[in-house]
């Protein structure tokens, strides 16, 4: 669809864009920022806050937690995912319609129900170690990523393929990892990837499941920001922008961005 | 493996990990608030009679219904000069979408902090200009928590509705061009009723996100602007009052389920191309 625009409405756009851009450009210059006090335009030019994040070991300590976090909770979405998505596409006619349902229930559910669910039922209920409670919490919240994103792949996938390589005598398993992974491996990366992020900025749920001993990087950015108000915070929100960036890079390079239209 | 039980042996250690980890811990939480010994729905009464826990639901539901609104009209004028922007510029405006989106809620609201704030830059700014002479108190208002949700959610919403304005088939407008309508009657009786459908998924996105949401009232609210995320983060882990938070979730599942429910039905009826 092509038509001419009004100017108006194209003038409109671009204040949206600067209203969508502006804050996180403020963020970036109020990190760079030589005062001890968060301000823009930036007054001098310092990296010194970013190494000051190395400094407050709370913020090492959840960083590390965050990423590992996010790397496993994902790794075992997708492991109990790709399956799932598999057997959706692959079977589409044997299983009930509604299947493919309870996979997005982690969307539908208020993800701060969840998190209070999962505290009292799972970690303080069932006595569930609060780094357990986490990683199933983030596999959950994942989960529909996984199975949504690798399904879209898996739906334009030609099943005959599968059922060459099985009738030339190959076991169905070896077909399921040489031959259907291989034709699904954008989706797979997509999915990892916006899983991941998903997981890394996660706040609803890890609310409830942090504590003194265990805390993630957003949930201890919160908790700074409610004590102090100095660049560090700012640096340490260029340094999860910075992530934005990787992120959206590889979904570009795998699905294409406008995979995030659809 | 038996050949009728393979597609349920792939799909059951996804769907045990949401029945077993989901499923139960929420409907237990639902079913804590039915144990008053005063009564199934006792919890329920105290609830929606008393003053505070209404103005928290009301004010939630204002701040959700008044984001959706406006993330709407902006989400839809954007979409549209996007869509109709050539390929270069197109996907340009796309990651200029997505980067906020994929961006987390902490550092989104935190911008909005250092913006909003006594000392913030635009009293600064305000100040320099000489349009006011006492910095205003912005943060820790209705305001300016609407404005932050809405800075949340005009990504989403533009995103959503790009790709629907990009399934209308250009035939269409044509068609009805050729057939003599001008430009603005071709708009309101062939694009805008095929994107109904768009505009209602996307706004039970956002009416939902903003309605559920945790982090921003948190920061940009305080307890001046409580809503039912803050509310039931406070009671659970506050007072630790897990009933009284029980029947807050419960409340805030029945608001969102009832939501999707309903409006999913409506843009399924209202879809011109589902015939």
């Amino acid at each position: 669809m092509k038509q001419r625009i009004h100017p108006l409405l194209v003038a409109f756009a671009v204040l949206v864009f600067f209203f969508l851009l502006g804050p996180l450009v403020i963020i970036l210059g109020s990190a760079v920022s030589d005062t001890s006090y968060l301000t823009f335009p930036p007054q001098g030019l310092t990296l010194r806050w970013f190494s000051n994040i190395f400094e407050i070991s709370a913020f090492v300590r959840t960083m590390k937690t965050s990423f590992l976090l996010a790397v496993g909770g994902t790794a075992l979405s997708m492991a109990i995912g790709i399956p799932a998505a598999y057997a959706l596409a692959r079977f589409r006619f044997q299983l009930p319609a509604f299947l493919g349902n309870i996979y997005v229930l982690p969307i539908l559910i208020p993800e701060i129900v969840l998190g209070f669910s999962l505290m009292k039922t799972v970690a303080i209920g069932a006595d569930v170690p609060i780094m357990l409670a986490l990683l199933l919490g983030h596999a959950l919240i994942v989960l529909p990523y996984c199975v949504r994103v690798v399904g879209a792949s898996l739906n334009s996938f030609d099943f005959s393929i599968e059922e060459a390589a099985v009738s030339l005598g190959c076991p169905r398993w070896k077909a399921f990892f040489t031959v259907v992974l291989p034709n699904v491996r954008a989706g797979i990366i997509a999915g990892f990837i916006l899983a991941f992020i998903t997981s890394l900025n996660d706040v609803s749920v890890s609310i409830f499941l942090t504590g003194p001993g265990v805390s993630t990087l957003p949930i201890q950015l919160l908790a700074h920001m409610e004590q102090f108000f100095d660049p560090t915070i700012a640096s340490v929100s260029v340094l999860l922008m910075g992530v934005t960036v990787a992120v959206m890079a590889i979904v570009e390079r795998t699905l294409g961005l406008t995979f995030l239209t659809k | 493996m038996p050949r009728k039980l393979r597609p349920w042996l792939l799909s059951a250690p996804a769907l045990l990990l949401v029945l077993l980890f989901l499923g139960l811990p929420v409907l237990s939480t639902l079913a804590t608030t039915f144990g008053d010994p005063k009564g199934p729905l006792a919890q329920y009464a105290t609830f929606f009679n008393s003053r505070f826990r209404m103005t928290v639901l009301w004010r939630t539901m204002e701040v959700a219904l008044i984001t959706t609104a406006v993330s709407v009209v902006v989400g839809f004028i954007t979409a549209w000069v996007v869509a109709q922007a050539p390929a270069r510029v197109k996907s340009l405006l796309i990651i200029a979408a997505v980067f906020p989106l994929l961006t987390g809620v902490v550092v989104r609201s935190f911008a909005w902090l250092v913006i909003l704030g006594k000392n913030g830059i635009l009293n600064d700014f305000l100040l320099w200009i000489g349009v006011i002479s006492e910095p205003l108190t912005m943060l820790y208002t209705k305001g300016s928590v609407i404005v932050a949700m809405i800075y949340l959610f005009v990504p989403l919403m533009i995103l959503t509705l790009v790709g629907v304005l990009e399934g209308i088939p250009q035939d269409l407008t044509d068609a009805a061009a050729s057939l003599g309508a001008k430009p603005g009657a071709a708009f309101r009786q062939v694009v805008l009723p095929l994107a109904v459908p768009g505009l209602i998924v996307g706004s039970v996105l956002v009416f939902t996100g903003s309605f559920t949401s945790y982090a921003t009232p948190q920061l940009l609210g305080g307890e001046g602007q409580m809503m039912m995320g803050t509310f039931l983060y406070q009671r659970a882990m506050v007072t630790f009052d897990w009933v009284g938070a029980s029947t807050i979730a419960a409340v805030m599942v029945v608001v969102t389920l009832t939501t999707v429910l309903i409006m999913s039905k409506i843009a399924r009826r209202v879809n011109p191309m589902a015939g």
